[in-house]
Formats: structure tokens, C-alpha cells, sequence
């Protein structure tokens, strides 16, 4: 947060109820444009990394819909924000500020026009679809697996056997040292040194929202099959994971699985529901 | 000898056009491709029969809702007509039934065209869907009929018949409604979760079949949503009665007309949102697979423009209370409150509507160290939704609340305490909710997932005991004036077209989720789609076709309405001086 910023919003929100409003009566046409200022302001300079455009955007989108409804919403208040324009635009004394308007408008436009066209070009924002939807079952080494149904045949270890279990966590950690921590770091968090040549960056997952969400089967796929095994649907894919089946064996995926888990202190989401 | 006038132009022109059209159909190079003789699939010359299958398969599916719907409300206002001895109630039921007969033989009809369109373009698949579900098939037939003779008994019984004995045709008429969406609904809902079938695909239990991971889930969905639906497009057609009005008793009546339909869809509005989560749930729970392409994949895009939808049909719902207010004496009080409801819609609305995986130029991306924001992102996630969707719900609740006390004083001893302990009870549920909303943070998946049910049990439990303290507050309460039906600018019936329109348009897009997220399955993991439309299309190209979808079914119900409103016309007259005025005049009083 650029609590510096937000302060100063604050501020001058206050400044205007409260001192400004003494001197010039505003009414709700004015308040609503003030308060879209504002917030837009808030959105655009206030949040630390800024927020991607597409997000003010639908942000203002919203809020735009929201004031509008707000100021709509009485007929008397409505009666008045139209009269006021009107009077703005009918009226002898308003001349110069009309003129203003009228040339600072398409002026705005101009000049937006302008700055984008001189803009240094960009690789095209787009989308991305985070969790691809895993098959029901794949191929591991000549062998099938049931992704609907496997479970990480080391959990069942952590209550029966704790001593074999830590065995499996120590040889997961190996593991994710010797191959995986270049790209996702040594924190987990998707930073590791080789991590800023890719685009998009790897996964973080220390972030609640990428293995907390998903059983240990998809991981298993994910790692197992890597960009090579990304479905069909959704293309394209932008992933540099390699396909560690090449690499690794069925048992060390599971335990390096285990180990993600035990190092972020995430639990997997569980396997299927009462019907 | 007849003349051929103007009028008969106007008969001939679509006949023309439809002729072209099937010459164009049956010309030798359309279908010029040589025909195997047990194909899969046909094709169409002009349009993939995919494409048209869709379009038919929506607005089957939407006249359907509207038929099951207006019953089930037509019946509670009758009843309360009944009760009461208030005739406006009657009349009320009475003009939402006229809506029913038509839009009754457009479903059967799309619902033909579906059918035929099946066994033709689609033979494979539905030979298949025969196999598995022929034994249904029977008693869909007989539960159609017995819908056809209810239906029309009911609406051609209205003032016929003894009022005890037309409830009841009712009350079969919603029962059989009822029980042939429920058959319709495991058919389709077996294609996205089979069930009852052997690793070949074989029968093996009708029942398990026929009750399927999302046949209940979807069973309830569809009551809920239906009669939403039902009640916005019903509004719709209270608003464009008023705005055709002529008399200021029209404009009174159809007001309130939109106003009881509104008022239907936001209390069927309510509780969807949770109907809708435990499908969700239930699809997860049959495949993850199905599950991520739902909500972390393919389709989850389409979950932020349906956030985006019902951000709008909250808002708009609220709006048209607050426009409302304008009618009733008193209401002016509350007005200041309106800024601070919108406030919180308005925040719940952007959190619903936040992506989890963000647009984001590569810059923007480097700027936040990945796709997601470190900020937005917590507000991505279904406990931040759950949080935002049930804080919503109770702020439509509260708006209703405002508008239900407006014009009344309550005289009861403890109307202060009353009022302190609904004011008690909704911040304890809102800091409960928001509680629950941060807790899920902290929690693994399966607890997540299970912290919506108090969430939601809150939320009803705030609405439930709130509104029984309100009508025991407001008994013999002071009025400060009757509302004045009528009394309500345009705007307020702008908003019931658009709470119409969206409603339609959520329920397209969300119907082509459902269907769509099979992907290359017909029947998921079963029969597998081996056409030349074995692709996911776009978000755009689907989101175009929806709206297209869209724009038919208007186009459609306008029919309906305009049909629904002959019958409060004069007799046709002919005009003075015309043929037929001469023919009549000329015409042998008792021939």
C-alpha cells in the first residue's frame, strides 16, 4: 500500500467537505464526480505494486455504474445535476469555463491518442489461465494412473510410521534442491535465479492460492508431465516445465509433493465429496 | 373474386424469404457431400449444426423456465387472492398466467426441434442417450400430457371453475411441471457426470443413472433459478404494460405488477448464489478435472463476467427499491441510507468481480513479481466471494427492510428494543461472516469449503428472525400514507428490463458453462466428441453467440407479449366506408 497516497486522498476529501464546501455549495453531480476522482486516484497510485490497468478499469467500470445509480436514484437530486449542466451551458457568466471545456475534452482525447501511438511497443496482455484441468489419467513410465483416484501413497506414513515419513520429507527436500529450486527458489516463492527469463514467472507456492487449492494427484501430473503433457484445450501454454518423468521415479515425485506441503505448511485439498 | 391489398404483402414477404431459404437448403451443392450410411454426425450447409443445437437447446431451456415459473408464483398469488378476498390478486395471477399458453407451444416446439435436430445432426449420441434412458421416455411423454391438460384447464378454468378445485389444478399443474424438469435434468446432467455405467459404457443401474453427482444439485438450481427467471420476465412485462399505459389505473395496477414480479425474482435471488455453490461443489467432487476447468481454467473468465452479472442484478434490484421508495409516503426518512448500502454493494461487488489470475501486460506482471497481485489476490478466492456474495445478500435484505417499514410507524411498547436487536442480529452475523471470510485463509481446503454452510446458515438465520421481529413490530402500526401505485419514474421500469435482460444473459452464459465444460466429451469420459466442432470455442465467439441467443428469445417473448395483451383489446371494427363495412351493412341480418 503507498499509505503516503491514500493519506493525501484523505485528506483532501476532507479538505473539500469540510473547508471547500463553505465557500461553494456542491451538489451531487459535483460530489459524485469528486468521489470518482478519488477513488480512481486511490486505485492508480494509492496500491504498492501498482495494479494492472485492466483491473482500474473494471474497478472504475463499476464504480462508475454504482455513482451513477447513486445519483439517479433521487429524483430531486437527478431534477438538479441535470439543471446544473444545463445552466452551465445556457449561461452568459459560465462562457469562458464552457469554452475551456469544449477544448479541453477533445484536447484530452488528442492527447491520449498521441501518447499511445508513440508508446515503445508491447508483447499483447493476455489472460492467464493458471490451473490447466488435468486428464483422468496418464501414463507414468507403462504404467496407468488414475488421477481421479490416487492419493500419495507417503501420507498415509505421517500417522504410522513418522520416523519413514521424515525419511521421505528429507528425500523430497533433496530433491527439490538438485532440480526444481533454479526456477520456483529457494523460498518456494517463484523467484529462483533462473526465474526472471521466464514469462510468466514460476509458480509461488507460498501463495494460499496455487497448491493449498489442489489435491496431490494434479501435482503429481503437473510435475510428472510438465509443458510437454499441458492439454490440448486452453492453448496456448506458456510453461518451461520440463517433463521430471525423464528424471524422476514415481516415488521421489511423491516425496518431493510431500515435501512442498511440508515446507509451505499447506494441507492438499482432500479427494472427493459425499454425493 | 379477391384483390390482393397491402396487407397480404405482409404475408408474403416472410413466405417468400422461407422459400428461398429452403430452396438454398435443398440445392443440389449444399448438400452435394456424399452421405455414409451410419454417419455420427451431419452437417449443415450454412451454420454448424453445433451452433444451432445450442441456440435451439437455450431458448427450449428458457421458455421452459418462464412455463415452470409463472405456475409456481400465479399459484401463490392466487392463493393469497383466495385468502384474502382481494380481488387485484386474482387479476394479478390471472395476467401472469396469460403469458403461459404461448410461451407453453414455443417450449414443446423448440423442444421438438431439439429433439429432431438431435436424432438428425447427432445420431451416435443420441442413440446412445436412448439406450441409457429409453425407460424414461414413457413417462416424460404422459407427464407432458398431463402438463398440457393442466396448463390449459388452469388458464381457460380462471373464473370457470370453483376457486378450491382451480387451486388444485395448480397445484398438479407445478407438480407435474416440476417432475418433468426433473427427468429432462438427469438426461442432461448424466452427460456431465454419468453415473450408473460400466467401464464400456454400459447400463447398469437406471437409478444411479438417472441420480448422478449433479442431478439434485441441479434439480434445486433450476427451481430456484427458474423462478427467478420467471419473476424478472414477468416485471418485464409489468413494466411494458406500464409504459404503454393510458390510464393512471393501468399504470397502478402494471406497477405493481413489476413490482410483485421483482419482488419474486430477488427473494429467488437470494438463496442462488448458494444453490449454485453446492453444484459447484459437487462437480469438484466427481472429477477435479471438471472442477478446474470450471473454476480455475477454461471457463473461469466466464465466472467474472457472471460476477459482473449479478454484481449488476444486486445493484439494479436495490436501485429499483430505492426508486420504489418514491411512491410511498414516508420513505424519505430512510433516503440517507441509501448511500451507505451503496457503498457496501458496491465493495462487494468489486471483490466478487476481482480475477484471481489477473490481465497483465508482462510489465505489470514483473511489477507485482507474478500473475497475481499480493494485494488483489487474496480477494480472488472463493472466501473472499462467499464473503462478498453473502454481505450482498444482506444488504438487498436490509433495502427490502427500509422499503417494507417506509410508510410505517410501529405503535408497540418495545419498538426501540426491537429495533436495537435486528440492528444486534445483522452486526453479529456481519462480523460472523467476515470472520468466517478471513478464517478460511488460514485453513486447509475441505475446512474452506466448509465454512460456507455457517456462513450461509448466518445469513438466513439474520433474514429469517428479522423479519419475524419486523411483522411483529409493525403490527397495527401507524401509516404515514398509502403507497400511490403509479407514482414511479420511468427509470425504475428501465431497471426491470434490465434486471429481465441480464437474468436471460446469465443464464445462456452459464448454461454454455455447464454444457461447455465437458469440452471434447459428449458424455464426460464416456462418449467422446469426435466431430469437426470437437474444439472450446472462444470466450468472445461464445459470449456473441450467447447474446445472439439473448436477443431471439426477446424477440420471442415479445411475441408473447404482444399475443398476452390481444386479449384486453377491443373487438375488431371495421372502419366506415371500407369493404368489409359495406359487406357487413349488405349482409342479411339472419343468414
Amino acid at each position: 500500500m503507498n499509505l503516503f497516497m491514500l493519506l493525501a486522498i484523505a485528506a483532501a476529501m476532507v479538505l473539500i467537505q469540510f473547508v471547500v464546501t463553505r465557500w461553494v455549495k456542491l451538489n451531487r453531480l459535483a460530489w459524485m464526480g469528486i468521489w470518482w476522482a478519488a477513488l480512481w486516484a486511490a486505485f492508480s497510485y494509492g496500491i504498492n505494486p501498482p495494479l494492472p490497468n485492466s483491473i482500474i478499469v473494471l474497478f472504475m467500470a463499476i464504480i462508475t455504474i454504482a455513482l451513477v445509480a447513486y445519483l439517479s436514484a433521487d429524483n430531486e437530486e437527478l431534477k438538479q445535476a441535470k439543471e446544473s449542466i444545463v445552466r452551465f451551458m445556457v449561461t452568459r457568466q459560465y462562457r469562458v469555463a464552457l469554452l475551456i471545456v469544449m477544448l479541453v475534452i477533445p484536447g484530452a482525447v488528442a492527447a491520449w491518442i498521441f501518447a499511445s501511438m508513440n508508446e515503445a511497443p508491447q508483447p499483447p496482455s493476455s489472460g492467464r489461465t493458471i490451473h490447466p484441468p488435468p486428464p483422468s489419467s496418464i501414463t507414468f513410465q507403462g504404467t496407468s494412473i488414475n488421477l481421479t483416484t490416487a492419493n500419495n501413497p507417503i501420507r498415509e506414513l505421517q500417522h504410522t510410521d513418522e520416523a519413514a515419513f521424515a525419511e521421505h520429507v528429507a528425500n523430497g527436500r533433496r530433491i527439490y534442491f538438485e532440480n526444481c529450486f533454479y526456477c520456483h527458489g529457494d523460498n518456494m516463492e517463484g523467484a529462483g535465479m533462473f526465474a526472471h527469463g521466464y514469462d510468466p514467472l514460476p509458480a509461488n507456492f507460498n501463495d494460499a492460492t496455487t497448491i493449498a487449492m489442489l489435491q496431490e494427484s494434479y501435482l503429481f501430473w503437473r510435475i510428472a508431465k510438465g509443458a510437454p503433457g499441458l492439454p490440448s484445450e486452453s492453448t496456448p501454454w506458456s510453461s518451461a516445465m520440463p517433463a521430471w518423468e525423464d528424471f524422476l521415479t514415481e516415488e521421489e515425485i511423491w516425496d518431493v509433493i510431500i515435501f512442498l506441503y511440508e515446507f509451505t505448511g499447506f494441507e492438499p485439498r482432500a479427494q472427493g465429496m459425499p454425493h | 373474386m379477391l384483390t390482393i391489398d397491402r396487407r397480404s404483402w405482409m404475408l408474403r414477404i416472410p413466405l417468400g424469404i422461407l422459400v428461398l431459404v429452403l430452396v438454398a437448403l435443398c440445392s443440389e451443392s449444399a448438400w452435394a457431400a456424399p452421405q455414409e450410411a451410419d454417419p455420427e454426425y451431419r452437417a449443415l450447409p450454412f451454420i454448424s449444426s453445433r451452433v444451432l443445437m445450442w441456440a435451439v437447446a437455450e431458448l427450449h431451456l428458457m421458455f421452459a423456465a418462464f412455463v415452470l415459473a409463472v405456475p409456481i408464483f400465479a399459484l401463490v398469488i392466487e392463493f393469497i387472492g383466495y385468502k384474502t378476498g382481494d380481488r387485484r390478486y386474482d387479476q394479478l395471477a390471472y395476467d401472469f398466467t396469460k403469458l403461459l399458453s404461448v410461451s407453453f407451444s414455443f417450449t414443446a416446439t423448440l423442444g421438438a426441434l431439439l429433439t429432431f435436430g438431435l436424432i438428425v445432426f447427432y445420431p451416435a449420441l443420441t442413440q446412445y442417450l436412448v439406450k441409457i434412458f429409453s425407460w424414461t421416455f414413457l413417462p416424460y411423454v404422459l407427464l407432458f400430457f398431463l402438463e398440457a391438460f393442466f396448463l390449459y384447464a388452469y388458464y381457460y378454468g380462471w373464473g370457470k371453475l370453483s376457486p378450491r378445485l382451480h387451486l388444485f389444478l395448480g397445484v398438479m399443474l407445478n407438480i407435474v411441471g416440476t417432475a418433468i424438469m426433473f427427468i429432462a435434468n438427469a438426461w442432461l446432467t448424466f452427460m456431465n457426470t454419468p453415473n450408473g455405467i460400466d467401464e464400456m459404457g454400459n447400463l447398469t443401474n437406471i437409478w444411479e443413472a438417472i441420480n448422478n453427482y449433479i442431478w439434485m444439485p441441479i434439480n434445486i438450481h433450476r427451481i430456484i433459478a427458474n423462478v427467478a427467471f420467471g419473476g424478472a420476465i414477468g416485471a418485464a412485462y409489468g413494466a411494458f404494460k406500464f409504459l404503454g399505459a393510458k390510464t393512471l389505473e393501468a399504470r397502478a395496477h402494471y406497477d405493481w405488477m413489476g413490482y410483485i414480479g421483482i419482488f419474486v425474482a430477488i427473494c429467488a435471488l437470494l438463496p442462488l448464489p448458494f444453490a449454485g455453490y453446492w453444484l459447484g461443489v459437487e462437480i469438484y467432487a466427481y472429477d477435479q478435472s471438471l472442477g478446474i476447468t470450471l473454476m480455475g481454467g477454461t471457463f473461469s473468465w466466464l465466472f467474472i463476467v457472471q460476477a459482473v452479472l449479478i454484481g449488476n442484478l444486486f445493484l439494479a434490484a436495490n436501485y429499483y427499491l430505492w426508486l420504489s421508495m418514491a411512491r410511498i409516503p414516508g420513505a424519505e426518512r430512510f433516503r440517507g441510507f441509501i448511500k451507505y448500502l451503496l457503498g457496501i454493494i458496491t465493495l462487494c461487488f468489486i471483490v466478487w468481480a476481482t480475477p484471481h489470475s489477473l490481465v497483465a501486460t508482462v510489465e505489470e506482471a514483473r511489477a507485482m513479481g507474478g500473475s497475481h497481485h499480493p494485494i488483489l489476490n487474496v480477494l480472488g478466492v472463493m472466501s473472499a466471494k462467499n464473503t462478498a456474495v453473502n454481505l450482498l445478500i444482506l444488504t438487498t435484505y436490509v433495502s427490502f427492510l427500509l422499503y417494507r417499514r417506509a410508510n410505517k410507524e410501529a405503535t408497540v411498547s418495545w419498538a426501540k428494543t426491537g429495533n436495537w436487536v435486528q440492528f444486534g442480529i445483522f452486526a453479529a452475523v456481519v462480523i460472523y461472516v467476515v470472520f468466517l471470510g478471513v478464517y478460511g485463509y488460514f485453513v486447509d481446503a475441505q475446512t474452506r469449503i466448509g465454512l460456507s454452510q455457517p456462513q450461509v446458515m448466518s445469513v438466513l438465520f439474520a433474514m429469517i428472525s428479522v423479519t419475524v421481529i419486523d411483522i411483529f413490530l409493525f403490527k397495527n402500526a401507524k401509516s404515514r400514507g398509502e403507497i400511490v401505485w403509479g407514482k414511479i419514474s420511468a427509470r425504475s421500469q428501465y431497471a426491470l428490463f434490465f434486471l429481465a435482460i441480464t437474468f436471460t444473459w446469465l443464464m445462456g452464459l452459464m448454461g454454455y458453462v455447464r454444457a461447455g465444460m465437458r469440452q471434447h466429451w459428449h458424455v464426460y469420459g464416456v462418449v467422446r466428441d469426435t466431430s469437426v466442432d470437437a474444439f472450446t470455442p472462444t470466450l468472445g465467439y461464445a459470449g456473441g453467440v450467447v447474446s445472439a441467443i439473448v436477443i431471439v428469445f426477446f424477440l420471442l417473448i415479445a411475441i408473447v407479449f404482444f399475443l398476452a395483451g390481444l386479449s384486453g383489446r377491443k373487438d375488431w371494427e371495421p372502419k366506415s366506408g371500407s369493404r368489409w363495412s359495406k359487406a357487413e351493412a349488405s349482409a342479411p341480418i339472419d343468414s
